[in-house]
């Protein structure tokens, strides 16, 4: 395949300097009905191209892709995006037909009288109408889901997660028992205490500083997000989630994770991507990859901002009480 | 205006010209040569993309200190592609686009003799000279250039101690954006004022070309929104400068607090996407503009749907102005600023559908004449609709979250306004290179030009979409630190051999350009048997324009094949042929379209 395309650079810088000096001489400069027709062959000839590489990636290109949503939440995302896909999918297919099927279709010959069509008010309003009513849906159904996701307000007993950045790395901070996170500021920052939590705060005595995510399935996790010192952006792209962290303010998103690790480890789609990573890491001599959540920085912040990422790992609630329980709470720590 | 004849000096003709069509050639020159860095700069950094740990003699010969035995650093990746975005979408596709075609065009198509202004609109060129100037020289500096993204988010870009590029590349970064926003308002009053006072006789408003209402309604749009982007500029030269705190508040950085309290990144996110998302359109009407003209002119058709062109024009402009929130769905805001938004945002769907759906009709039953001005704007459509249904999923808030800030939104917009606005661009130079030159380009290279670049704009942002999907985040040095997008090296590696290969075959249309300046073929006062005023000017330009007075307009300017009896598609061409004139008179009886 890279061979292929280095030859295909050759060819076409030594085709361009001996086109560009044969072409010069012949001054040739308005199209003829012979450019026409050959133009017009070229339009086909791009259009079955065009539709080569987009069927090609709609399909060989679905392995890729992030598996099924792993929270509740964004099953209507993926919902909503299948029916948007595949409406511009079709109105694309569509549309380019007839831009390039026009060009060749309608090329110029001498002779050839154009139609004098002017305006058609039927024709207007039809291609005002139609993407109207279409948009009533898809915003409608849009709108109704980002309320769904936005609004954090009727969680049962949600897991409170403060999820703290900074240049280059991401910590958490868990509720403890009383579920309320204890107040922090970046005056509060001093030594072991990274994420400058108030120590005078009642709140604070039981929470927990941790430095990988645990998140129990079937559990809504209410998430607020803060920065120490540029944007950074909270993505988690297997739960559809995603919310700047801003330094100054607190930031909040919330999902229910759907399965565990292992259970995504074992869903198809998941397996089939990791068999294509494996098989890419295997020539290299890297170690096999395992699927795991991942957290990752989405806003410029630096540079090392392509290394900003939190390992996430969902379980059954018993092993999540469990494993919450053994973390020592902030009083224990800082003293 | 100027009919006294004055005795020109180098200097008075070449340089400080008052004239508006040495004006844009100066505009053109000034944003091709900023457009070979931008691009050449998207080029370096799509190698490194590619092949993250390759050293390239090349990055080693032009990154001097910025690279590590031929490998980037990841500051100068960063500090890459801020110039490329900033360089690309102002200097380029908006002063470069506007720039050129607007001075061009409005005094031309409107029939005045020069633009309402000759001294403002010299003064507009160079404040856009100085501002380029300022721009590269920021490229020198020793901590590197800006790089906090061409949307300068601070605190990144307000703190040196976040970012080296955020010491004193960001502060030239910010005085080119001053001078270059003061040079664009500039420009954009005197072609409103242009347009709507020095008209010629029977010039009304419904006669007007759609280029001249794609321009005056992106000058409204610039005048309306680039202020609020100086003010945010202004506001973070306080927050650097003089220890304010709009834009900041408790920061904890290099082991210190800092002293700002109170100010929010939030605001300035605000404050420049109000800019920032009409600017989308500020790149795009022009563009869309040129392309009506010069799809209706090559067809020999009239454009489809005048008045429906012009109404979705307006609505566009409108609805650009109240869309600014898509761009911060995930950014803290109120949720509920959030629905607003994403209503009114994928409202823009439907002018923009009838626009797509009108530049079709128009093509339908035409005699298209495929010279590379058409084919360019072809190209255009195809790309703008691609580019434009992706917006329906980003639009879409709930959506959005999960694609915000991937590779998506990178080949969705520079499908819908970089590539998009590009070929309007180079559509506009092969069309009216006769005007600007008085000589012909070579139609073979444009032909070789325009295949080779569509089918690398496609090559390199189809797939883009999909490792958007894949969840892989833009502004990545490289994402060899996560396995999960190992899978998507091999795609990354295509994408930049198409960006490679694309950027190189701009070669055709640069030799084209120049060679054909000196050694075209003359060009006849009406090339393309086009209606608009333009062409009834002498090949040679003259000060003022037209030799005499100034011609008379009787019709719009979209009479092609045109028939006795317009409901008979086999009676003769009105006046024998298949164009008339803006300035020929109606006859009895005939109905004006």
């Amino acid at each position: 395949m890279l061979a292929l395309f280095y030859i295909f650079i050759a060819v076409a810088i030594g085709v361009s300097f001996w086109q560009i000096t044969r072409i010069m001489n012949l001054r040739s400069v308005i199209a003829t009905d012979k450019d026409n027709a050959t133009q017009g062959k070229n339009a086909i000839y791009f259009m079955v191209f065009l539709y080569a590489i987009m069927i090609y990636c709609l399909i060989f290109m679905n392995v890729i892709m992030l598996p099924e949503s792993a929270s509740f939440e964004g099953e209507h995302d993926d919902n909503l995006f299948d029916i948007t896909f595949w409406l511009i999918g079709v109105v694309q297919f569509i549309m380019q037909f007839l831009i390039f099927f026009f060009t060749f279709k309608y090329k110029g010959e001498k002779g050839k009288k154009a139609k004098f069509y002017a305006d058609s008010h039927k024709l207007e309003a039809i291609w005002t109408i139609t993407p109207a009513v279409v948009l009533v849906v898809l915003i409608g159904y849009g709108l109704w889901q980002w309320n769904n996701i936005m609004d954090l307000s009727d969680a049962e007993n949600p897991v409170v997660i403060e999820v703290y950045s900074q240049q280059f790395r991401w910590d958490a901070r868990y509720a403890g028992e009383d579920n309320t996170l204890g107040l922090g500021n970046v005056n509060y920052i001093k030594g072991i205490n990274t994420l400058g939590v108030d120590m005078t705060d009642k709140n604070s005595q039981d929470d927990k500083q941790v430095t990988e995510l645990y998140l129990p399935k079937g559990r809504k996790v209410h998430f607020k997000f803060r920065s120490q010192d540029v944007l950074h952006s909270a993505y988690m792209p297997h739960f559809r989630a995603q919310m700047n962290c801003v330094p100054g303010m607190v930031t909040e998103f919330g999902f229910t994770p759907k399965y565990t690790t292992e259970e995504m480890r074992g869903q198809s789609e998941v397996i089939e991507k990791t068999a294509g990573i494996n098989k890419i890491r295997k020539a290299k001599g890297e170690d096999p990859y395992v699927f795991d959540y991942v957290l990752l920085c989405n806003k410029i912040c630096g540079a090392s901002h392509y290394n900003m990422q939190m390992k996430i790992t969902v379980v059954e609630p018993a092993e999540y009480d469990k494993w919450i329980a053994e973390q020592p709470t902030l009083a224990s720590v800082i003293k | 205006m100027s009919e006294h004849h004055h005795k020109e000096t180098f200097v008075t003709k070449y340089i400080f010209s008052q004239d508006h069509k040495m004006i844009s050639k100066q505009f053109l020159v000034t944003g091709m040569f900023m457009g070979i860095i931008g691009v050449f700069m998207s080029m370096l950094f799509r190698m490194q993309i590619a092949w993250p740990e390759k050293s390239f003699s090349i990055i080693e010969a032009f990154l001097g200190p910025h690279q590590t035995d031929g490998v980037m650093n990841p500051d100068m990746y960063l500090a890459l592609v801020t110039i490329h975005g900033t360089i690309m979408v102002f200097f380029v596709l908006t002063a470069g686009l506007s720039g050129t075609f607007s001075n061009l065009l409005i005094p031309l198509q409107i029939g005045a003799r020069d633009m309402a202004s000759g001294f403002l609109n010299m003064l507009s060129y160079w404040l856009f000279f100085i501002s380029s100037v300022i721009m590269v020289i920021s490229l020198f500096v020793e901590a590197g250039p800006a790089s906090a993204g061409w949307t300068v988010y601070p605190p990144l870009s307000a703190l040196p101690q976040a970012i080296p590029g955020s010491g004193a590349g960001m502060t030239l970064w910010l005085v080119s954006m001053a001078i270059f926003i003061a040079s664009s308002l500039i420009g954009s009053l005197n072609y409103i004022v242009t347009i709507f006072n020095l008209r010629t006789k029977g010039m009304k408003m419904t006669r007007l070309p759609l280029t001249m209402w794609a321009f005056f309604i992106t000058a409204i749009i610039g005048v309306v929104s680039f202020p609020v982007l100086l003010s945010a500029a202004l506001l973070l030269v306080f927050d650097r400068s003089f220890g304010t705190s709009f834009y900041l508040s408790d920061i904890f950085i290099s082991g210190e607090v800092l002293h700002y309290q109170g100010g929010s990144p939030v605001l300035y996110e605000h404050l420049f996407w109000f800019l920032g998302h009409p600017e989308v359109y500020i790149v795009l009407l022009p563009a869309l503009g040129i392309t009506s003209e010069i799809i209706s002119t090559h067809s020999r058709k009239p454009i489809f749907g005048y008045r429906a062109m012009i109404g979705s024009i307006m609505a566009i402009a409108f609805l650009s102005t109240i869309v600014w929130g898509h761009h911060m769905f995930v950014s803290g805001m109120n949720p509920f600023l959030g629905s607003v938004f994403t209503f009114t945002t994928l409202l823009i769907a439907i002018p923009s559908a009838v626009k797509a759906f009108n530049y079709i009709t128009t093509l339908w039953k035409g005699n298209l004449q495929l010279n590379p001005a058409m084919l360019f704007s072809i190209g255009l459509v195809s790309t703008f609709v691609t580019g434009g249904l992706t917006g329906l999923v980003l639009g879409d808030s709930a959506l959005d979250i999960n694609i915000h800030d991937t590779y998506f939104v990178v080949a969705h917009f520079h499908l819908v306004m970089g590539v998009s606005a590009i070929f309007g661009m180079f559509a506009g130079v092969y069309h009216w290179f006769p005007k600007m030159y008085g000589r012909m380009m070579n139609k073979t290279l444009g032909y070789w030009h325009f295949w080779l670049s569509i089918i690398c704009a496609y090559g390199v942002f189809w797939p883009m979409h999909f490792i958007g999907l894949a969840g892989l985040p833009r502004r990545y040095y490289t994402n060899t630190n996560f396995p999960m997008f190992d899978d998507l090296s091999d795609i990354n590696v295509v994408i930049t051999l198409f960006a490679l290969v694309g950027g190189f075959g701009q070669i055709f249309f640069i030799a084209n350009f120049f060679i054909s300046i000196y050694r075209g073929k003359k060009a006849t006062q009406n090339p393309w048997n086009s209606n608009t005023l333009e062409w009834t000017t002498p090949v040679e330009h003259i000060h003022g324009n037209w030799p005499g007075k100034i011609p008379e307009v009787h019709r719009w300017a979209y009479d092609y094949s045109k028939r006795v009896d317009p409901k008979d598609d086999d009676s003769d061409y009105l006046h024998g042929q298949d164009f008339v004139l803006q300035t020929t008179p109606l006859l009895d009886g005939e109905d004006p379209s």
